[in-house]
């Protein structure tokens, strides 16, 4: 079960209290009506899967609630980092 | 019949004697021995029937790598436990232990025919010969595989025992308390951390329990260890799997080596244990070697024959023959000489040996075969002697003995490494994989480092043989009876990385997961590919690292405990009025209240038929509820449904559908606007924390400029739902400060004010069609205000309903179930709900979707209802829909019945169906084929009751 650090709580929890979110920083347009069928299904659908570092989201369900990003190393599962949903990409 | 217990020795205690039984006879050992020595002790070489071909077997381990030698222990009824390790299970009085796998019994098994037709059971043998018709795989060959191909047999009566579960935490944790774990335990205690070591045994000193001269240091060390505050150390306690961050789950046998009347409280208890460092002591497994023979009885590890002699004081035969490619074979022989074994030769594959060892050997009177190779083995049930040759392949010379010993060298026991993602580097001293890196704080010690002297050897599994491989019957994996020639035959098929070899042979697939036949499967199909082994790789170990119960993965989670279960404050009300329960998404909820001798089906029809003749009171507490608060409110509402939310005034409700970015539903549910910047919104049961997570995703991460506050209020609420022409009269004695009369308060409107006394929100929805209320009121007065409804009902013909009444009495409406008439795939215009999305709104979640080429594109399934030729035949839900019922198989399906109802209303059955194109075929009659033949069924508008909506006005 992984450790995972919130950066919220400032505290590493286990696994069972968050949830996964998938990929990070894939923002809704700001208005979609102008996305041609090719981009919106590039939004709706299409991921990168790294081999490696991977931005992710999770949220911490079973604690303060909140959404937030990680980069995790998806060979090795370790976390690089945690940060605020807004900030930057890591 | 060779074996026999040495006039001393071992750590038995020989004053205390055990008795049990093994296939019904008696038998008897010493306190402390295992169930494999004990038998050994009195002679028993022949304990099972191997998996494939029923051949004969021994044991070839003394320890956990044991193939051959299972049993089922039964303690009694639910108690009977199959597959365990002959060599792992400690004796007690009472003890009743069983062999397995054979017909009728272990010395003449019928089964073994099997043997004679080997050459008909090739690798990949079930792949090739089974893709024969399905008839007659399932009438005549599974039963007969069955029959013919398995280990114990499943338990079949309920487990009585529970199981422990904990948590623990420490600075250290050491698995494997050999000598090197127990040099590594000490150390990290010495520093005052807690320490936790962890041991598969009876009792701690792995290795050291079968070399005598360790004793008096194992004794010491155990106790220090015991004395000291800091330091856990758990026997009979197996680390099954390391996983992330150094989490390692292992579990504690507390009752299994108690006789049945002794045994008190949990029978296991399982570990998850979180540690700062992780030493890994798990030791090494020595490795058999390939020949012709090698599965017969009394053929073993060198390592397991000196573990019965000196910590069981058992030799495993009168006259002993080592056959030896690695050092450690001639150091054991001349242990088990000194303990008492007559040792009649080694015979080694290695011309060159330490002079030490031949030396050793020569004082011993033990004959020496330097460059030769066992070639046969004769004898069936039992050996009887060996014929060996130089380098395998000169003439053969014959060797009188009752057992043999194999030292093909050793495996590093790395599969913890391996779980927890470190890697493997080959290391050619050792002929195996030894740990290379890792990222946790994790490390190995001891042999299973590679870092133990076993001395040198040349390990390669297969020796070299006058046959040819693929006429040999040289075994590679004992339990699922792979030979060498397998292998060889896999590659001949193609196959290349271990992988596929693995599977297509089976090799390392049987409950050892390979423990004694991975590395030389893997060397011989390296030999056979003419390719080093790191090119062919090594298959990935997976927990368990040994099959582990059930029961003790499960803990305390069964029963009622197995999930949690919700109930509403009416629950009680509901049981004692009879009520028939079904759990909807943890729930608790009452289905139906039968009354006298009723079925389900006369109960559902006399609460329809109240409903919609008097009226009917219903427990909705489970309705998902979240309180939408704060100055943006109406605007997020506006983009999460698809319906506008700006325009709705205060006091009125709102029926909202909720979709995913793809544009499907995803929920539904009536809403409130209580105040400009206050809503109550309702969602399914089952939905409500999906739909609580979804809108603050969307809040947190999209819009978090918005001023909106989200809190879920699911159990604050208790809801009861009053539904009939009658619902105001029986309602409105009871409420305060809301006027009731349909001008003050119309269909889909809300109302604050009280009832008995408490505060309410009251809606006027309906579910039902009927003139409807909903009353909310806080959960704790929420049973008294069910009596006082229930009460004032009684005057006016009023009956609780359930959910299978409810889920009627709205498909005769056509209200959809999310979840029932959808399955995720469907668009609002799918279900005919394209009312429900605002034309005019510049966006919402999934709007952008609703244009994309395949969803606006013709012939989608569409909801329909359907009403049977025969109105007396209730459509199976699920069930297929088709055009032509003559139609060849496969048929072309149109779609699948959604909701399917007897309508006591109406006097016959009704269905709703997503149908292609569904309604473009009103009036069509469709088809739906049923094992017991086909039913006509015509397509109609999903609204079969009331359709101008005249009855909710009451
Ligand atoms: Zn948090």
């Amino acid at each position: 079960m992984l450790l995972i650090h919130c950066p919220y709580c400032e505290e590493a929890r286990p696994e069972v209290e968050f949830a996964y979110g998938g990929e990070a920083h894939i923002a809704r347009p700001v208005d979609p009506s102008t996305y041609s069928d090719e981009q919106w299904e590039e939004f709706l659908y299409i991921r990168s899967n790294p081999r490696g570092r991977h931005h992710e989201r999770w949220r911490h369900s079973h604690g303060c609630g909140r959404f937030f990003n990680a980069v995790r190393d998806t060979v090795t599962d370790v976390f690089e980092t945690t940060y605020k949903a807004g900030e930057a990409r890591k | 019949m060779t074996g026999f217990r040495l006039a001393d020795g071992g750590r038995i205690d020989r004053r205390t004697k055990r008795n049990f039984t093994f296939d019904g006879k008696a038998r008897w050992g010493y306190a402390g021995d295992s169930l494999a020595s004990a038998l050994l002790a009195q002679g028993q070489m022949l304990f099972g029937r191997s998996f494939k071909y029923h051949r004969p077997r021994g044991i070839l381990g003394a320890g956990v790598e044991e193939p051959n030698a299972l049993v089922t222990v039964d303690r009694g009824p639910g108690r009977v436990t199959p597959n365990l390790r002959a060599p792992s299970v400690a004796i007690h009085d009472g003890l009743k232990a069983v062999s397995q796998n054979r017909f009728p019994t272990l010395k003449t098994d019928l089964i073994a025919v099997n043997n004679v037709l080997s050459a008909f059971f090739p690798a990949g043998f079930y792949n090739k010969t089974f893709m024969w018709p399905r008839a007659a795989w399932e009438k005549v060959y599974e039963p007969i595989i069955r029959r013919l191909a398995g280990l114990g047999d499943s338990p079949t009566t309920r487990d009585p025992d529970h199981y422990d579960a904990t948590y623990a935490h420490c600075e250290t944790l050491v698995v494997g308390a050999g000598p090197a774990g127990i040099a590594a335990a000490l150390e990290a205690a010495a520093t005052g951390g807690r320490v936790i070591l962890i041991d598969e045994q009876e009792e701690i000193g792995g290795g050291a329990l079968s070399d005598p001269a360790q004793w008096a240091w194992l004794a010491e060390a155990s106790a220090k260890l015991a004395a000291m505050d800091n330091v856990t150390v758990l026997s009979r306690t197996t680390a099954i799997g390391h996983y992330h961050q150094n989490f390692v789950v292992a579990a504690e046998r507390l009752t299994d080596h108690l006789a049945v009347n002794e045994a008190e409280g949990p029978r296991e208890k399982l570990w998850r244990i979180r540690a700062g460092e992780v030493v890994l002591a798990m030791g090494a497994i020595e490795r058999p070697l390939v020949f012709e023979g090698n599965d017969v009885p009394g053929v073993m590890l060198a390592s397991a024959a000196k573990t019965f002699a000196l910590r069981y004081g058992v030799a495993v035969g009168r006259k002993v023959v080592v056959m030896a490619v690695h050092d450690s074979g001639w150091r054991d022989a001349l242990a088990l000489h000194k303990a008492g074994v007559n040792i009649a030769a080694i015979v080694d594959l290695r011309r060159d040996v330490a002079s030490d060892l031949i030396e050793g050997a020569r004082d011993a009177r033990i004959a020496c075969y330097q460059g030769y190779a066992v070639t046969s083995i004769s004898g069936g049930q039992a050996v009887k002697g060996v014929t060996i040759a130089l380098a395998g392949f000169g003439k053969g010379q014959q060797l009188d003995c009752d057992a043999v010993l194999m030292a093909g060298g050793w495996t590093p026991t790395v599969h913890l490494w391996s779980h927890a993602k470190g890697t493997l580097r080959w290391d050619e001293a050792w002929g195996a994989f030894v740990p290379d890196k890792t990222h946790e704080n994790l490390r190995c010690v001891g042999a299973c480092a590679g870092a133990w002297s076993f001395g040198k050897g040349l390990p390669g599994g297969l020796l070299p043989a006058p046959k040819p491989l693929h006429e040999s019957k040289a075994f590679v994996d004992f339990q699922n009876d792979v030979k060498a020639r397998d292998i060889g035959l896999a590659v001949q098929e193609g196959f290349r990385s271990i992988e596929h070899i693995k599977r297509y042979t089976t090799n390392g697939m049987a409950t050892d997961q390979g423990k004694t036949s991975n590395l030389n499967g893997l060397q011989i199909a390296s030999g056979v590919l003419h390719r080093p082994v790191t090119e062919i790789g090594l298959t990935t170990f997976r927990p368990p690292y040994t099959p582990q119960s059930f029961g003790a993965i499960l803990g305390h989670h069964k029963e009622a405990l197995f999930q949690p279960l919700r109930k509403t404050v009416i629950d009680d009300w509901a049981a004692s009025h009879g009520a028939v329960y079904e759990n909807v998404a943890q729930w608790r909820r009452a289905r139906f209240f039968p009354q006298g001798s009723e079925d389900m089906d006369a109960a559902v029809a006399r609460e329809c038929r109240t409903v919609r003749s008097a009226v009917g009171v219903f427990d909705a507490s489970t309705l998902g509820k979240i309180e939408v608060v704060g100055s943006d409110a109406a605007e997020f509402l506006n983009r999460m449904y698809t319906n506008p939310w700006k325009s709705l005034e205060p006091g009125r409700c709102r029926y909202g559908l909720l979709l995913g970015e793809h544009g499907f539903i995803i929920d539904d549910g009536v809403s409130a606007r209580l105040a400009p910047d206050r809503f109550h919104l309702t969602t399914t049961t089952g939905g409500a924390a999906r739909v609580l997570n979804m809108m603050e995703d969307y809040l947190q991460t999209e819009w978090s400029d918005l001023d909106v506050w989200l809190t879920s209020t699911t159990e604050q609420w208790a809801v009861i739902a009053v539904q009939g022409p009658k619902a105001r009269r029986v309602i409105e004695p009871l409420m305060e400060g809301i006027d009731l009369s349909p001008e003050a308060f119309p269909h889909m409107a809300v109302r604050e004010g009280r009832i008995c006394g408490v505060e309410t929100r009251l809606f006027r929805v309906s579910f039902t069609g009927e003139l409807g209320f909903e009353v909310n009121v806080p959960a704790e007065h929420g049973r008294m205000v069910w009596e006082a409804i229930w009460a004032e009902g009684q005057k006016h013909g009023a009956v609780a309903y359930g959910t299978e009444t409810m889920h009627v009495l709205r498909a005769e409406k056509g209200f959809i179930i999310v979840g029932q008439d959808t399955d995720g795939t469907i668009t609002p215009d799918d279900a005919g709900l394209g009312w429900a999305v605002g034309k005019k709104k510049p966006d919402f979640v999934g709007k952008r979707s609703l244009a994309r080429p395949d969803i606006v594109a013709p012939g989608r399934k569409q909801l329909v209802g359907l009403l049977t030729d025969d109105p007396q035949a209730v459509l199976e839900e699920g069930a297929q829909i088709v055009a032509d019922p003559n139609q060849p198989v496969p048929m072309t399906m149109l779609g699948h019945v959604t909701s399917s109802y007897h309508s006591a209303t109406l006097g016959r059955s009704i269905a709703m169906a997503l149908v292609a194109g569904g309604r473009d075929r009103m009036g069509e009659t469709l088809h739906i084929p049923m094992p017991a033949g086909t039913i006509s069924a015509k397509v109609v508008a999903p609204m079969f009751y009331d359709p101008e909506g005249s009855r909710l006005n009451g």
